[in-house]
C-alpha cells in the first residue's frame, strides 16, 4: 500500500514538471508582452510585471504592418484550406473506397511526400512559379500551401471516409442514387465533420507556416505575419522584445483557438489514417 | 475517439467494389482529377524537375541558358567540407531532438494515461507547442534565453547557480539550447500520438499481468510496448525526417549562428538557393540530404522490424 501511495507521488512529481516544461515558456512570452521598457531593461526581471502595460502592443502595431500582414495570412489560409479540402475529399474518397492502383499509387505518394526536404521541392517551384508569374502574390503562396497541405489532408480524410459504412452507399443505390447523387446527400452529410476538421487543420499549418512564404513574398505589403515578426528582430539579431512578445502572443491566438476546438478529431483523424495504414 | 470506429471493412464489401470498379471508372477519375492534377504538377513534377536540376549550372538571374554539367556538383558537394559540417551538425540535431522528444513523449503519454488528477491542464497545455507557429516558439524561447532579461538567467541567478549565458551565442551552449526547443515544440505531437497508440493496447492483459505479480516494468515490456510498437516505430521515424529538414525554428532563434554551430543543412541549402542563386547546386545538396536520410530510415526500420520478430 505505501509503494502505491509513493508511485502516486512520483507520477505527480513527474506530471508537474511536464506540466512546467510545457507552460513556463509560454507564460514568460505572455509576461514579456505586457512588461514596460523599464522592466525589460531590468537585471532581475520577475514573472509577474509590476506595471502591466499595453504600449507594446501599440508599438508592435506602430512598428510593423501587423494588420495588414494577419490579414495577408488570413486570406492565405481560408483559401487554402478551402481549395484543399475541396479537392481532397474526392480523391480521398477513391482511396478509401477502390483498391485501384491509382490508390495505391496516391497513399505512396502521401508517405514520401513527407520524406522529401522542401528545399528539393521549392527551388524547382520558385522557377515554375515564377515562369507563371506567381512570385510574389498570394495566389502563387496559396496554390503552394494547397499541395503542400494536400498529404495530410488526405491522410486523414481517407481515415473518415473509412468510419462511414459503405452499406449506406450501397443502399442508395438500391435506390437509384447515382454516383454523384449519393456522394452529395449520403456520404458528405456524414463526413462533414471531419471535412470541417481537415479543413481548420490545413487553415493552421496555413497560418503558422513561414518556410514557403519567406521564398515566394518579396514586397512587405504581401507578407504573412510569420514573415513580418521575423522583421522585430533585426540584423544583428537584437529585438525590441516588448513589441515582439506582444506581436508574437497575438499571432499565436488564431492557431490555439482553431486547436483547441479540433484537437480530438485530429487525434482521432491522425490515428484513424495511421491504423489502416 | 474516432479510433474506436475504424474497423476493416468486412470482406462482403469486396464483391460491389469490383462491381463498381467495372463499371464507374471515369466516375473516379472525375473525383480524382481535381486533386491528381496539381499533385502532379506542383509536387511530382517538381520533385523530379528538382532531381534532374542537381546536374545542371542553374542559377538565379542568369541570362545564358542552363547547361547539363553532369555529376560535377555532386563532386563539388563531396569536397565541400562546410556542407557537411552542416550535414553533421544536422544529424546530432535530428538525432539530439527525436530520441528525447520520443521517451518525455512516452512519459507523458504513460502519466496521461493514468487516472491522474490535471490531466485535463496536461492536455490542455500540450496543445500550446503544437499550435504554435513556428516562428513564434523561436521568439519565445529567444525571450527565454535572452542574457539579460531571459528568465533561464534569473532562474540559475536565483538558484544560485552562476550568472549564466549569453545561450543561443556561446559557440558551445546555442546547439543544446536549439536542440531543447525543437524537444519542447515536437513532443506534445509524438505524446497525442503515443497516447492514442496506449488506449488501443487491451485493459484486461494489463489486468491479468498485474494479477499474475507482473511488475510495472514488465508489465510495460510484454504488454503495453509490444502494441504500442508499430505507433512508436512510425512517429519516430517521421519525426526524424520532420527534425532533419526542419528550418523555421533555427531560422529564427540562431539563423545558423554563432559561426555557423547550428546551421542546418536545410539553413545552409536556403543560403545557396536564395541568397547566392547557387539553384543546382543547392538541388544537389536536397538530393544527397533524401538519399542519406532515406537510407539512415530504411536501416533504423528493417533493424527495428526484426528486432520486433525476436522479442
Amino acid at each position: 500500500m505505501r509503494t502505491r501511495t509513493g508511485a502516486r507521488i512520483g507520477q505527480y512529481a513527474a506530471l508537474l514538471a511536464y506540466l512546467l516544461f510545457l507552460a513556463l515558456p509560454f507564460l514568460w512570452l505572455i509576461s514579456t508582452a505586457f512588461k514596460p521598457p523599464r522592466e525589460l531593461g531590468s537585471l532581475h526581471p520577475t514573472w509577474i510585471p509590476e506595471n502591466p502595460t499595453l504600449d507594446n502592443f501599440r508599438q508592435a502595431f506602430d512598428e510593423q504592418p501587423l494588420l495588414r500582414a494577419a490579414g495577408n495570412s488570413l486570406l492565405a489560409a481560408v483559401c487554402a484550406a478551402v481549395v484543399a479540402v475541396l479537392i481532397a475529399t474526392p480523391m480521398a474518397y477513391v482511396m478509401a473506397r477502390h483498391r485501384t492502383r491509382l490508390a495505391r499509387a496516391a497513399t505512396g505518394w502521401v508517405v514520401v511526400s513527407q520524406a522529401f526536404p522542401f528545399v528539393l521541392v521549392i527551388i524547382p517551384l520558385f522557377l515554375v512559379l515564377k515562369n507563371l508569374r506567381l512570385i510574389n502574390s498570394l495566389p502563387g503562396l496559396v496554390t503552394v500551401y494547397v499541395v503542400w497541405a494536400l498529404p495530410f489532408a488526405l491522410w486523414m480524410l481517407v481515415g473518415y471516409v473509412r468510419a462511414v459504412p459503405a452499406e449506406l452507399e450501397e443502399a442508395a443505390a438500391v435506390d437509384g442514387a447515382g454516383r454523384l447523387r449519393t456522394l452529395v446527400s449520403v456520404t458528405a452529410p456524414l463526413l462533414a465533420p471531419g471535412i470541417v476538421a481537415t479543413a481548420l487543420f490545413a487553415f493552421i499549418t496555413a497560418w503558422n507556416e513561414f518556410f514557403f512564404a519567406l521564398v515566394l513574398l518579396k514586397s512587405p505589403e504581401k507578407q504573412t505575419l510569420p514573415v513580418i515578426l521575423t522583421h522585430f528582430i533585426g540584423a544583428e539579431g537584437v529585438a525590441d522584445l516588448g513589441p515582439l512578445a506582444a506581436a508574437a502572443f497575438l499571432a499565436t491566438l488564431p492557431s490555439l483557438v482553431v486547436f483547441a476546438v479540433i484537437q480530438r478529431r485530429i487525434t482521432g483523424g491522425m490515428l484513424a489514417g495511421a491504423v489502416k495504414g | 475517439m474516432t479510433v474506436v470506429t475504424e474497423v476493416r471493412r468486412p470482406a462482403n464489401g469486396a464483391p460491389s467494389q469490383g462491381r463498381r470498379r467495372r463499371g464507374g471508372d471515369h466516375g473516379a477519375w472525375f473525383l480524382v482529377l481535381p486533386a491528381l492534377i496539381p499533385i502532379l504538377v506542383l509536387s511530382v513534377g517538381p520533385l523530379l524537375y528538382g532531381v534532374l536540376l542537381a546536374f545542371t549550372d542553374a542559377q538565379s538571374g542568369r541570362t545564358e541558358p542552363t547547361r547539363w554539367i553532369g555529376g560535377l556538383n555532386f563532386r563539388d558537394l563531396a569536397q565541400d567540407t562546410l556542407f557537411w559540417e552542416s550535414f553533421r551538425i544536422g544529424l546530432v540535431w535530428a538525432v539530439g531532438v527525436t530520441v528525447p522528444q520520443f521517451l518525455l513523449a512516452l512519459g507523458l503519454a504513460l502519466l496521461l494515461n493514468q487516472k491522474l488528477r490535471l490531466r485535463w491542464l496536461a492536455r490542455a497545455l500540450a496543445i500550446v507547442p503544437w499550435a504554435m507557429p513556428e516562428v513564434v516558439v523561436g521568439i519565445m524561447w529567444r525571450l527565454v534565453y535572452s542574457p539579460d532579461a531571459g528568465i533561464l538567467n534569473e532562474s540559475l541567478r536565483d538558484l544560485g547557480l552562476g550568472d549564466g549565458r549569453d545561450w543561443l551565442s556561446g559557440l558551445g551552449t546555442a546547439l543544446p539550447a536549439v536542440i531543447v526547443v525543437g524537444v519542447w515544440a515536437g513532443m506534445p505531437q509524438t505524446t497525442v500520438a503515443l497516447l492514442a497508440g496506449l488506449q488501443n493496447t487491451p485493459r484486461e492483459l494489463h489486468e491479468a499481468a498485474a494479477l499474475d505479480g507482473a511488475g510495472a516494468w514488465r508489465r510495460f515490456r510484454t504488454v503495453t510496448w509490444p502494441a504500442l510498437r508499430p505507433v512508436a516505430l512510425a512517429i519516430t521515424a517521421l519525426n526524424f525526417i520532420w527534425n532533419f529538414n526542419s528550418f523555421a525554428l533555427v531560422y529564427v532563434l540562431t539563423n545558423g549562428g554563432p559561426g555557423g554551430r547550428t546551421r542546418l543543412p536545410m539553413l545552409f541549402a536556403y543560403e545557396e538557393a536564395f541568397r547566392y542563386g547557387q539553384f543546382g547546386y543547392a538541388a544537389a545538396m536536397g538530393c544527397v540530404m533524401v538519399a542519406v536520410i532515406s537510407v539512415l530510415l530504411a536501416l533504423f526500420l528493417v533493424g527495428r522490424l526484426k528486432g520486433g520478430d525476436e522479442a
